[in-house]
Protein backbone atom coordinates (compact mmCIF):
# COMPACT_ATOMS: atom_id res chain seq x y z
CA UNK A 1 0.00 0.00 0.00
CA UNK A 2 1.24 3.56 -1.19
CA UNK A 3 2.78 5.03 2.28
CA UNK A 4 0.76 8.17 4.44
CA UNK A 5 0.61 9.34 7.91
CA UNK A 6 -2.08 8.34 10.38
CA UNK A 7 -3.62 10.11 13.21
CA UNK A 8 -5.82 8.40 15.56
CA UNK A 9 -7.54 12.34 15.90
CA UNK A 10 -9.41 13.32 19.35
CA UNK A 11 -11.47 15.98 18.66
CA UNK A 12 -13.85 17.55 16.71
CA UNK A 13 -11.59 21.04 15.87
CA UNK A 14 -8.38 18.46 15.83
CA UNK A 15 -10.15 16.45 12.26
CA UNK A 16 -11.67 19.64 11.09
CA UNK A 17 -8.23 21.73 11.32
CA UNK A 18 -6.14 18.48 9.69
CA UNK A 19 -8.97 18.42 6.75
CA UNK A 20 -8.57 22.19 6.40
CA UNK A 21 -4.34 22.07 6.39
CA UNK A 22 -4.62 19.05 3.94
CA UNK A 23 -7.10 18.83 2.00
CA UNK A 24 -7.78 16.34 -0.43
CA UNK A 25 -4.29 14.60 0.48
CA UNK A 26 -6.21 13.59 4.10
CA UNK A 27 -8.43 10.75 3.88
CA UNK A 28 -11.00 10.57 7.10
CA UNK A 29 -10.87 6.66 8.59
CA UNK A 30 -13.95 5.06 10.05
CA UNK A 31 -14.26 1.23 9.77
CA UNK A 32 -11.57 0.94 7.11
CA UNK A 33 -13.77 -1.28 4.60
CA UNK A 34 -13.39 1.11 1.56
CA UNK A 35 -10.79 3.24 2.29
CA UNK A 36 -8.11 0.57 3.05
CA UNK A 37 -9.17 -1.43 -0.01
CA UNK A 38 -9.02 2.17 -2.53
CA UNK A 39 -5.62 2.86 -0.82
CA UNK A 40 -4.42 -0.26 -1.60
CA UNK A 41 -5.70 -0.41 -5.01
CA UNK A 42 -4.36 3.44 -5.92
CA UNK A 43 -7.81 4.37 -6.62
CA UNK A 44 -7.27 6.73 -3.95
CA UNK A 45 -4.75 8.91 -2.62
CA UNK A 46 -3.02 9.80 1.33
CA UNK A 47 -0.79 11.38 2.51
CA UNK A 48 -2.50 11.32 5.65
CA UNK A 49 -5.37 9.05 7.37
CA UNK A 50 -7.74 10.52 10.27
CA UNK A 51 -8.90 7.65 12.59
CA UNK A 52 -12.21 9.13 13.94
CA UNK A 53 -13.19 6.40 15.52
CA UNK A 54 -11.95 7.77 18.98
CA UNK A 55 -14.47 11.04 19.12
CA UNK A 56 -17.18 10.39 21.66
CA UNK A 57 -18.72 12.40 19.04
CA UNK A 58 -18.56 9.94 16.25
CA UNK A 59 -18.93 6.94 18.10
CA UNK A 60 -21.48 7.67 20.28
CA UNK A 61 -24.61 6.04 20.18
CA UNK A 62 -28.05 8.22 21.80
CA UNK A 63 -31.49 6.84 22.20
CA UNK A 64 -34.71 7.51 23.96
CA UNK A 65 -37.87 6.03 23.20
CA UNK A 66 -40.22 9.12 21.78
CA UNK A 67 -36.95 11.22 21.45
CA UNK A 68 -34.96 9.34 18.29
CA UNK A 69 -31.62 8.54 17.38
CA UNK A 70 -28.22 10.05 17.51
CA UNK A 71 -25.17 7.77 16.50
CA UNK A 72 -22.03 8.45 15.58
CA UNK A 73 -20.79 8.47 11.94
CA UNK A 74 -18.00 5.61 12.54
CA UNK A 75 -20.19 3.43 14.73
CA UNK A 76 -19.99 -0.26 13.22
CA UNK A 77 -22.93 -1.51 11.83
CA UNK A 78 -23.12 -4.49 14.77
CA UNK A 79 -23.05 -2.08 17.74
CA UNK A 80 -26.21 -0.81 15.74
CA UNK A 81 -28.27 -4.31 15.26
CA UNK A 82 -26.90 -5.56 18.85
CA UNK A 83 -29.07 -2.98 20.65
CA UNK A 84 -32.65 -4.55 20.77
CA UNK A 85 -34.30 -1.42 21.50
CA UNK A 86 -32.94 0.65 17.99
CA UNK A 87 -33.42 -2.58 16.16
CA UNK A 88 -36.73 -2.80 16.75
CA UNK A 89 -37.48 1.16 16.68
CA UNK A 90 -35.59 1.19 13.17
CA UNK A 91 -36.41 -1.83 11.38
CA UNK A 92 -35.08 -0.24 7.70
CA UNK A 93 -31.64 0.63 9.12
CA UNK A 94 -31.27 -2.84 10.66
CA UNK A 95 -32.15 -4.60 7.61
CA UNK A 96 -29.50 -2.63 5.47
CA UNK A 97 -26.54 -2.58 8.94
CA UNK A 98 -27.24 -6.68 8.86
CA UNK A 99 -26.79 -7.04 4.50
CA UNK A 100 -23.28 -4.73 4.43
CA UNK A 101 -20.71 -7.50 4.24
CA UNK A 102 -20.96 -10.44 6.29
CA UNK A 103 -20.41 -10.33 10.10
CA UNK A 104 -16.55 -9.68 9.97
CA UNK A 105 -17.22 -6.63 7.29
CA UNK A 106 -20.34 -5.35 9.94
CA UNK A 107 -17.69 -5.54 12.72
CA UNK A 108 -15.85 -2.45 11.45
CA UNK A 109 -18.22 -0.79 8.59
CA UNK A 110 -20.21 2.00 9.82
CA UNK A 111 -23.17 3.47 8.09
CA UNK A 112 -21.28 6.86 8.26
CA UNK A 113 -18.87 5.50 5.98
CA UNK A 114 -21.31 4.22 3.77
CA UNK A 115 -22.79 7.45 3.10
CA UNK A 116 -19.51 9.60 2.84
CA UNK A 117 -18.20 6.53 0.25
CA UNK A 118 -21.12 7.55 -2.08
CA UNK A 119 -21.72 4.68 -4.01
CA UNK A 120 -25.18 4.81 -5.80
CA UNK A 121 -25.47 0.71 -4.48
CA UNK A 122 -24.67 2.05 -0.92
CA UNK A 123 -27.14 0.16 1.23
CA UNK A 124 -27.75 1.86 4.00
CA UNK A 125 -28.49 4.93 2.26
CA UNK A 126 -31.60 4.34 0.78
CA UNK A 127 -32.63 2.90 4.47
CA UNK A 128 -31.30 6.26 6.24
CA UNK A 129 -33.38 8.28 3.62
CA UNK A 130 -36.50 6.21 4.32
CA UNK A 131 -36.13 7.04 8.01
CA UNK A 132 -35.77 10.35 7.31
CA UNK A 133 -32.08 10.63 8.89
CA UNK A 134 -30.28 13.60 8.93
CA UNK A 135 -26.28 14.04 8.81
CA UNK A 136 -24.43 16.13 10.78
CA UNK A 137 -21.50 17.74 9.53
CA UNK A 138 -18.77 19.58 11.10
CA UNK A 139 -16.59 21.95 9.39
CA UNK A 140 -14.15 25.19 9.83
CA UNK A 141 -17.45 27.01 10.63
CA UNK A 142 -19.07 25.11 12.80
CA UNK A 143 -21.79 22.30 12.40
CA UNK A 144 -24.06 22.02 9.68
CA UNK A 145 -26.96 19.70 8.93
CA UNK A 146 -27.90 18.15 5.62
CA UNK A 147 -30.60 15.42 5.18
CA UNK A 148 -29.28 12.20 3.82
CA UNK A 149 -30.85 12.51 0.21
CA UNK A 150 -29.07 15.77 -0.59
CA UNK A 151 -25.84 14.13 1.14
CA UNK A 152 -24.90 12.30 -1.85
CA UNK A 153 -24.48 14.55 -5.38
CA UNK A 154 -22.34 12.05 -8.14
CA UNK A 155 -20.87 8.73 -7.67
CA UNK A 156 -17.86 8.64 -5.01
CA UNK A 157 -19.00 12.58 -4.34
CA UNK A 158 -20.61 14.67 -1.66
CA UNK A 159 -21.78 17.61 0.03
CA UNK A 160 -19.10 18.25 2.11
CA UNK A 161 -16.51 20.71 1.94
CA UNK A 162 -12.72 21.58 2.46
CA UNK A 163 -11.80 20.74 6.12
CA UNK A 164 -15.52 19.09 6.90
CA UNK A 165 -16.22 15.48 7.77
CA UNK A 166 -19.87 13.70 8.93
CA UNK A 167 -20.23 13.58 12.81
CA UNK A 168 -23.21 11.68 13.15
CA UNK A 169 -26.41 10.91 12.16
CA UNK A 170 -30.07 11.77 13.54
CA UNK A 171 -32.76 9.78 13.20
CA UNK A 172 -36.03 11.12 14.53
CA UNK A 173 -38.28 8.74 16.83
CA UNK A 174 -40.69 6.57 14.58
CA UNK A 175 -44.20 7.95 15.21
CA UNK A 176 -47.53 5.23 16.50
CA UNK A 177 -47.93 3.25 13.20
CA UNK A 178 -44.81 3.69 11.39
CA UNK A 179 -43.05 0.57 9.58
CA UNK A 180 -39.84 0.50 7.42
CA UNK A 181 -37.84 -1.23 5.15
CA UNK A 182 -35.18 -1.79 3.11
CA UNK A 183 -34.48 -4.37 0.37
CA UNK A 184 -32.33 -5.37 -2.42
CA UNK A 185 -31.94 -7.53 -5.40
CA UNK A 186 -28.87 -9.33 -5.75
CA UNK A 187 -28.00 -12.52 -7.92
CA UNK A 188 -26.65 -14.64 -4.71
CA UNK A 189 -28.20 -14.45 -0.77
CA UNK A 190 -25.16 -13.10 1.05
CA UNK A 191 -22.18 -11.00 0.30
CA UNK A 192 -22.86 -8.77 -2.96
CA UNK A 193 -23.31 -5.38 -4.80
CA UNK A 194 -27.88 -4.24 -4.88
CA UNK A 195 -28.79 -4.53 -8.82
CA UNK A 196 -31.19 -2.43 -6.96
CA UNK A 197 -32.16 -1.61 -3.46
CA UNK A 198 -35.58 0.03 -2.19
CA UNK A 199 -35.72 2.02 1.47
CA UNK A 200 -39.92 2.17 2.06
CA UNK A 201 -41.35 3.82 5.39
CA UNK A 202 -45.08 4.52 5.99
CA UNK A 203 -47.00 5.99 9.19
CA UNK A 204 -50.44 4.38 9.34
CA UNK A 205 -53.30 6.13 11.15
CA UNK A 206 -54.77 4.74 14.65
CA UNK A 207 -56.64 2.20 12.94
CA UNK A 208 -53.87 0.66 10.50
CA UNK A 209 -55.75 1.21 7.56
CA UNK A 210 -54.94 4.71 5.46
CA UNK A 211 -51.62 6.27 4.86
CA UNK A 212 -50.31 9.26 6.90
CA UNK A 213 -47.34 9.37 5.55
CA UNK A 214 -44.52 7.41 3.44
CA UNK A 215 -40.98 7.60 1.83
CA UNK A 216 -39.25 5.86 -0.82
CA UNK A 217 -35.63 5.74 -1.75
CA UNK A 218 -34.12 3.74 -4.75
CA UNK A 219 -30.47 2.72 -4.84
CA UNK A 220 -28.26 1.46 -7.76
CA UNK A 221 -31.16 3.03 -10.36
CA UNK A 222 -28.84 6.23 -10.90
CA UNK A 223 -25.71 8.45 -9.96
CA UNK A 224 -26.71 9.08 -6.63
CA UNK A 225 -29.52 7.31 -3.99
CA UNK A 226 -32.74 8.48 -5.33
CA UNK A 227 -35.71 10.24 -2.97
CA UNK A 228 -38.98 9.68 -4.90
CA UNK A 229 -40.83 12.64 -2.73
CA UNK A 230 -43.65 11.69 -5.13
CA UNK A 231 -43.68 8.11 -4.82
CA UNK A 232 -44.75 8.76 -1.20
CA UNK A 233 -46.46 11.25 -1.80
CA UNK A 234 -49.15 9.34 -3.80
CA UNK A 235 -49.68 7.07 -1.03
CA UNK A 236 -50.55 9.82 1.74
CA UNK A 237 -54.16 9.90 2.22
CA UNK A 238 -54.69 6.36 0.30
CA UNK A 239 -56.91 3.35 1.99
CA UNK A 240 -53.59 0.62 2.14
CA UNK A 241 -54.31 -1.38 -0.78
CA UNK A 242 -52.59 -3.34 -3.54
CA UNK A 243 -53.45 -0.73 -6.03
CA UNK A 244 -51.86 1.88 -4.37
CA UNK A 245 -48.89 0.29 -3.39
CA UNK A 246 -48.80 -0.91 -7.18
CA UNK A 247 -49.29 3.24 -8.01
CA UNK A 248 -46.26 4.57 -5.67
CA UNK A 249 -44.10 1.47 -7.24
CA UNK A 250 -44.71 2.97 -10.93
CA UNK A 251 -43.96 6.44 -9.73
CA UNK A 252 -40.92 5.05 -8.52
CA UNK A 253 -39.84 3.12 -11.52
CA UNK A 254 -40.59 6.24 -13.33
CA UNK A 255 -38.00 7.95 -11.63
CA UNK A 256 -35.57 5.27 -11.57
CA UNK A 257 -32.77 6.55 -14.70
CA UNK A 258 -30.65 3.12 -14.56
CA UNK A 259 -27.37 2.37 -16.82
CA UNK A 260 -26.44 -0.96 -17.72
CA UNK A 261 -23.09 -2.55 -16.19
CA UNK A 262 -21.71 -6.58 -15.08
CA UNK A 263 -24.72 -6.73 -12.46
CA UNK A 264 -28.12 -5.90 -14.73
CA UNK A 265 -28.71 -4.31 -18.10
CA UNK A 266 -31.25 -0.81 -17.85
CA UNK A 267 -34.16 -2.27 -19.07
CA UNK A 268 -33.79 -5.30 -15.91
CA UNK A 269 -33.08 -2.15 -13.22
CA UNK A 270 -36.08 -0.31 -14.16
CA UNK A 271 -37.98 -3.37 -14.26
CA UNK A 272 -36.67 -4.43 -10.58
CA UNK A 273 -37.81 -0.79 -9.54
CA UNK A 274 -41.27 -1.35 -9.25
CA UNK A 275 -40.60 -4.82 -7.93
CA UNK A 276 -38.93 -4.09 -5.32
CA UNK A 277 -40.66 -0.89 -4.26
CA UNK A 278 -43.54 -3.22 -4.12
CA UNK A 279 -42.22 -5.91 -1.65
CA UNK A 280 -40.14 -3.10 0.09
CA UNK A 281 -43.60 -1.10 0.81
CA UNK A 282 -45.64 -4.46 1.65
CA UNK A 283 -42.83 -5.39 4.07
CA UNK A 284 -42.85 -1.48 6.09
CA UNK A 285 -46.74 -2.10 6.03
CA UNK A 286 -46.46 -5.36 7.47
CA UNK A 287 -44.39 -3.96 9.89
CA UNK A 288 -46.22 -0.81 10.77
CA UNK A 289 -49.37 -3.14 11.13
CA UNK A 290 -47.62 -5.02 13.84
CA UNK A 291 -46.01 -2.36 15.43
CA UNK B 1 8.69 6.06 3.30
CA UNK B 2 6.92 6.86 6.76
CA UNK B 3 8.16 7.14 10.22
CA UNK B 4 7.39 3.42 12.05
CA UNK B 5 5.01 3.47 14.99
CA UNK B 6 4.87 1.70 18.34
CA UNK B 7 2.31 -0.10 18.78
CA UNK B 8 1.24 -2.18 22.25
CA UNK B 9 -1.30 -4.76 22.15
CA UNK B 10 -2.31 -7.46 24.04
CA UNK B 11 -2.05 -10.83 21.52
CA UNK B 12 -3.33 -14.19 22.41
CA UNK B 13 -2.92 -13.10 26.29
CA UNK B 14 0.43 -11.90 25.75
CA UNK B 15 1.44 -8.21 25.99
CA UNK B 16 3.32 -7.60 22.30
CA UNK B 17 4.74 -4.62 21.18
CA UNK B 18 6.06 -3.87 17.57
CA UNK B 19 7.01 -1.40 15.23
CA UNK B 20 4.70 -0.92 12.13
CA UNK B 21 4.29 1.35 9.22
CA UNK B 22 1.09 3.26 9.48
CA UNK B 23 0.28 1.73 5.71
CA UNK B 24 1.16 -1.79 6.98
CA UNK B 25 -2.14 -4.09 7.63
CA UNK B 26 -2.19 -5.47 10.77
CA UNK B 27 -2.49 -9.12 8.55
CA UNK B 28 0.98 -7.80 7.17
CA UNK B 29 1.89 -6.92 10.67
CA UNK B 30 0.87 -10.41 11.90
CA UNK B 31 2.60 -12.95 9.67
CA UNK B 32 5.87 -11.10 8.50
CA UNK B 33 6.72 -9.41 11.89
CA UNK B 34 5.36 -11.39 14.53
CA UNK B 35 5.75 -14.55 12.49
CA UNK B 36 2.02 -15.34 13.17
CA UNK B 37 1.44 -17.21 9.92
CA UNK B 38 -2.07 -18.86 11.02
CA UNK B 39 -3.93 -15.93 9.73
CA UNK B 40 -3.54 -16.42 5.85
CA UNK B 41 -3.94 -13.63 2.72
CA UNK B 42 -6.47 -15.04 0.61
CA UNK B 43 -7.71 -11.88 -1.35
CA UNK B 44 -6.36 -8.40 0.63
CA UNK B 45 -9.67 -7.21 -0.04
CA UNK B 46 -12.20 -8.53 2.52
CA UNK B 47 -13.93 -10.98 0.59
CA UNK B 48 -12.46 -14.07 2.05
CA UNK B 49 -12.32 -14.11 5.53
CA UNK B 50 -8.79 -16.52 5.46
CA UNK B 51 -7.56 -13.24 7.27
CA UNK B 52 -10.28 -13.47 10.23
CA UNK B 53 -8.80 -12.25 13.47
CA UNK B 54 -11.04 -11.33 17.11
CA UNK B 55 -10.16 -7.68 18.01
CA UNK B 56 -11.37 -6.62 21.02
CA UNK B 57 -14.32 -9.07 20.82
CA UNK B 58 -15.15 -8.53 17.30
CA UNK B 59 -14.26 -10.31 14.53
CA UNK B 60 -12.83 -8.43 11.41
CA UNK B 61 -10.71 -9.18 8.55
CA UNK B 62 -7.15 -8.31 9.43
CA UNK B 63 -6.59 -7.17 5.84
CA UNK B 64 -8.69 -4.71 6.65
CA UNK B 65 -7.75 -3.29 9.44
CA UNK B 66 -4.07 -0.90 10.31
CA UNK B 67 -1.72 -2.27 12.54
CA UNK B 68 -1.41 1.15 14.15
CA UNK B 69 -5.03 0.86 14.94
CA UNK B 70 -4.67 -2.14 17.21
CA UNK B 71 -2.66 -0.06 19.74
CA UNK B 72 -4.26 -0.82 22.69
CA UNK B 73 -6.22 -3.70 21.91
CA UNK B 74 -6.96 -7.25 22.56
CA UNK B 75 -6.42 -9.34 19.26
CA UNK B 76 -6.62 -13.40 19.25
CA UNK B 77 -5.54 -15.10 16.14
CA UNK B 78 -5.99 -18.46 15.41
CA UNK B 79 -2.85 -19.03 17.49
CA UNK B 80 -4.22 -18.20 20.76
CA UNK B 81 -7.55 -20.44 20.12
CA UNK B 82 -6.56 -23.67 21.68
CA UNK B 83 -6.10 -24.13 25.31
CA UNK B 84 -3.09 -24.60 27.17
CA UNK B 85 -1.52 -26.72 24.44
CA UNK B 86 -4.96 -28.89 23.60
CA UNK B 87 -6.98 -28.60 20.59
CA UNK B 88 -10.40 -26.17 20.56
CA UNK B 89 -13.31 -28.22 20.66
CA UNK B 90 -13.95 -26.56 17.17
CA UNK B 91 -10.14 -27.72 15.59
CA UNK B 92 -11.13 -31.46 16.90
CA UNK B 93 -14.18 -31.36 15.30
CA UNK B 94 -12.85 -29.97 12.03
CA UNK B 95 -10.09 -32.56 12.12
CA UNK B 96 -12.94 -35.08 12.68
CA UNK B 97 -15.37 -34.16 10.13
CA UNK B 98 -12.73 -33.92 7.51
CA UNK B 99 -14.01 -29.91 6.89
CA UNK B 100 -10.78 -28.87 4.77
CA UNK B 101 -8.96 -30.18 2.19
CA UNK B 102 -5.99 -27.39 1.24
CA UNK B 103 -6.22 -26.03 4.57
CA UNK B 104 -5.77 -22.46 3.31
CA UNK B 105 -8.96 -21.16 4.49
CA UNK B 106 -9.16 -23.16 7.76
CA UNK B 107 -8.05 -20.77 10.17
CA UNK B 108 -10.18 -18.26 9.21
CA UNK B 109 -13.19 -20.14 8.82
CA UNK B 110 -12.35 -21.16 13.36
CA UNK B 111 -11.59 -17.67 14.18
CA UNK B 112 -14.79 -17.17 12.91
CA UNK B 113 -16.83 -19.68 14.27
CA UNK B 114 -14.59 -18.94 17.68
CA UNK B 115 -16.33 -15.43 17.29
CA UNK B 116 -19.75 -17.56 16.22
CA UNK B 117 -20.04 -19.73 18.78
CA UNK B 118 -18.97 -16.93 21.79
CA UNK B 119 -21.70 -14.98 20.92
CA UNK B 120 -24.56 -17.43 20.11
CA UNK B 121 -23.81 -20.62 21.53
CA UNK B 122 -26.52 -22.79 19.93
CA UNK B 123 -26.82 -21.52 16.85
CA UNK B 124 -28.84 -23.35 13.99
CA UNK B 125 -27.76 -24.33 10.96
CA UNK B 126 -29.53 -21.18 9.13
CA UNK B 127 -27.09 -18.74 11.46
CA UNK B 128 -24.01 -20.81 11.31
CA UNK B 129 -23.91 -20.76 6.76
CA UNK B 130 -25.06 -16.95 7.21
CA UNK B 131 -22.09 -16.38 9.63
CA UNK B 132 -19.76 -18.24 7.43
CA UNK B 133 -20.65 -16.33 4.27
CA UNK B 134 -18.02 -13.98 4.14
CA UNK B 135 -15.20 -16.90 4.24
CA UNK B 136 -14.26 -18.42 1.14
CA UNK B 137 -13.66 -22.13 0.37
CA UNK B 138 -12.47 -23.24 -2.81
CA UNK B 139 -12.22 -26.87 -1.87
CA UNK B 140 -14.57 -28.56 0.56
CA UNK B 141 -18.37 -27.38 -0.70
CA UNK B 142 -18.84 -25.79 3.23
CA UNK B 143 -21.11 -28.78 4.39
CA UNK B 144 -18.45 -30.72 5.98
CA UNK B 145 -17.39 -26.91 8.02
CA UNK B 146 -20.81 -26.45 8.67
CA UNK B 147 -21.03 -29.75 10.00
CA UNK B 148 -18.15 -29.28 12.02
CA UNK B 149 -18.98 -26.34 13.92
CA UNK B 150 -22.61 -27.67 14.88
CA UNK B 151 -21.05 -30.80 16.19
CA UNK B 152 -18.93 -28.02 17.80
CA UNK B 153 -21.52 -26.37 19.10
CA UNK B 154 -23.61 -29.17 21.04
CA UNK B 155 -19.68 -30.79 22.14
CA UNK B 156 -19.59 -30.83 26.15
CA UNK B 157 -16.26 -29.83 25.90
CA UNK B 158 -17.36 -26.77 24.80
CA UNK B 159 -19.11 -25.70 27.60
CA UNK B 160 -15.55 -26.63 29.54
CA UNK B 161 -14.05 -23.74 27.46
CA UNK B 162 -16.30 -20.93 28.66
CA UNK B 163 -15.55 -22.21 32.23
C1 LIG C 1 -16.21 -7.67 1.42
C2 LIG C 1 -16.99 -6.39 1.41
C3 LIG C 1 -18.37 -6.43 1.32
C4 LIG C 1 -19.12 -5.25 1.29
N1 LIG C 1 -20.47 -5.34 1.21
C5 LIG C 1 -21.21 -4.21 1.14
C6 LIG C 1 -22.62 -4.28 1.01
O1 LIG C 1 -23.21 -5.36 1.00
N2 LIG C 1 -23.31 -3.12 0.92
C7 LIG C 1 -22.70 -1.90 0.96
O2 LIG C 1 -23.38 -0.88 0.89
N3 LIG C 1 -21.36 -1.80 1.09
C8 LIG C 1 -20.60 -2.92 1.17
N4 LIG C 1 -19.23 -2.83 1.29
C9 LIG C 1 -18.59 -1.51 1.30
C10 LIG C 1 -18.28 -0.96 2.71
O3 LIG C 1 -18.13 -2.00 3.64
C11 LIG C 1 -19.38 -0.02 3.20
O4 LIG C 1 -19.54 1.03 2.32
C12 LIG C 1 -19.09 0.51 4.62
O5 LIG C 1 -20.28 0.96 5.19
C13 LIG C 1 -18.07 1.63 4.66
O6 LIG C 1 -17.92 2.06 6.00
P1 LIG C 1 -16.49 2.21 6.71
O7 LIG C 1 -16.76 2.65 8.10
O8 LIG C 1 -15.70 0.97 6.56
O9 LIG C 1 -15.89 3.38 5.83
P2 LIG C 1 -14.38 3.78 5.47
O10 LIG C 1 -13.79 2.79 4.57
O11 LIG C 1 -13.64 4.12 6.71
O12 LIG C 1 -14.69 5.13 4.67
C14 LIG C 1 -15.41 5.15 3.45
C15 LIG C 1 -15.20 6.50 2.77
O13 LIG C 1 -15.83 7.54 3.48
C16 LIG C 1 -14.87 8.45 4.01
N5 LIG C 1 -15.27 8.67 5.40
C17 LIG C 1 -15.43 7.71 6.36
N6 LIG C 1 -15.91 8.25 7.48
C18 LIG C 1 -16.07 9.57 7.23
C19 LIG C 1 -16.56 10.67 8.01
N7 LIG C 1 -16.97 10.49 9.28
N8 LIG C 1 -16.58 11.91 7.45
C20 LIG C 1 -16.17 12.07 6.15
N9 LIG C 1 -15.71 11.08 5.38
C21 LIG C 1 -15.66 9.84 5.90
C22 LIG C 1 -13.52 7.78 3.86
O14 LIG C 1 -12.47 8.71 3.70
C23 LIG C 1 -13.75 6.92 2.64
O15 LIG C 1 -13.61 7.68 1.48
C24 LIG C 1 -18.46 -4.00 1.35
C25 LIG C 1 -17.07 -3.95 1.46
C26 LIG C 1 -16.32 -5.13 1.50
C27 LIG C 1 -14.83 -5.05 1.62
S1 LIG D 1 -7.29 -11.72 2.96
FE1 LIG D 1 -8.54 -10.57 4.28
S2 LIG D 1 -10.50 -11.11 3.63
FE2 LIG D 1 -9.28 -12.12 2.17
S1 LIG E 1 -9.96 -26.28 2.22
FE1 LIG E 1 -9.07 -25.40 0.46
S2 LIG E 1 -9.99 -23.44 0.41
FE2 LIG E 1 -11.05 -24.40 2.01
Amino acid sequence: MQAFDYVRASSVDEVVSLLAQNGDQARVLSGGTDLLVALREGRRQAKLVIDVKGLAETSRIDYAPGKGLTFGAAVPCHRLYDNAEIAAAYPGLMDAATLIGGVQIQGRASMGGNLCNASPAADSIPALIAHSAIAVIAGPSGTREVPVEEFCIAPGRTQLQNGEFLVSLRVPAPAPGFGAAYLRFIPRNEMDIAVVGVGASVTLDESRTTFVAARIALGAVAPTPLYVAEAGASLVGKKVSAEAIEEAAKIAQAAARPITDMRGTAEFRKHLSAVMTRRTLEKAIARAKAA
Amino acid sequence: MSNKVRVQTKLNGHDVEFLAEPRQSLLEVLRDTLNLTGAKEGCNNGNCGACNVIMNGVLVNSCLVLAVEADGAEVTTIEGISLAGELHPLQKKFLEHAALQCGICTPGFIVSAKALLDKHPDPTEHEVRMWLSGNLCRCTGYDKIVRAVLDAADSPELEATRA
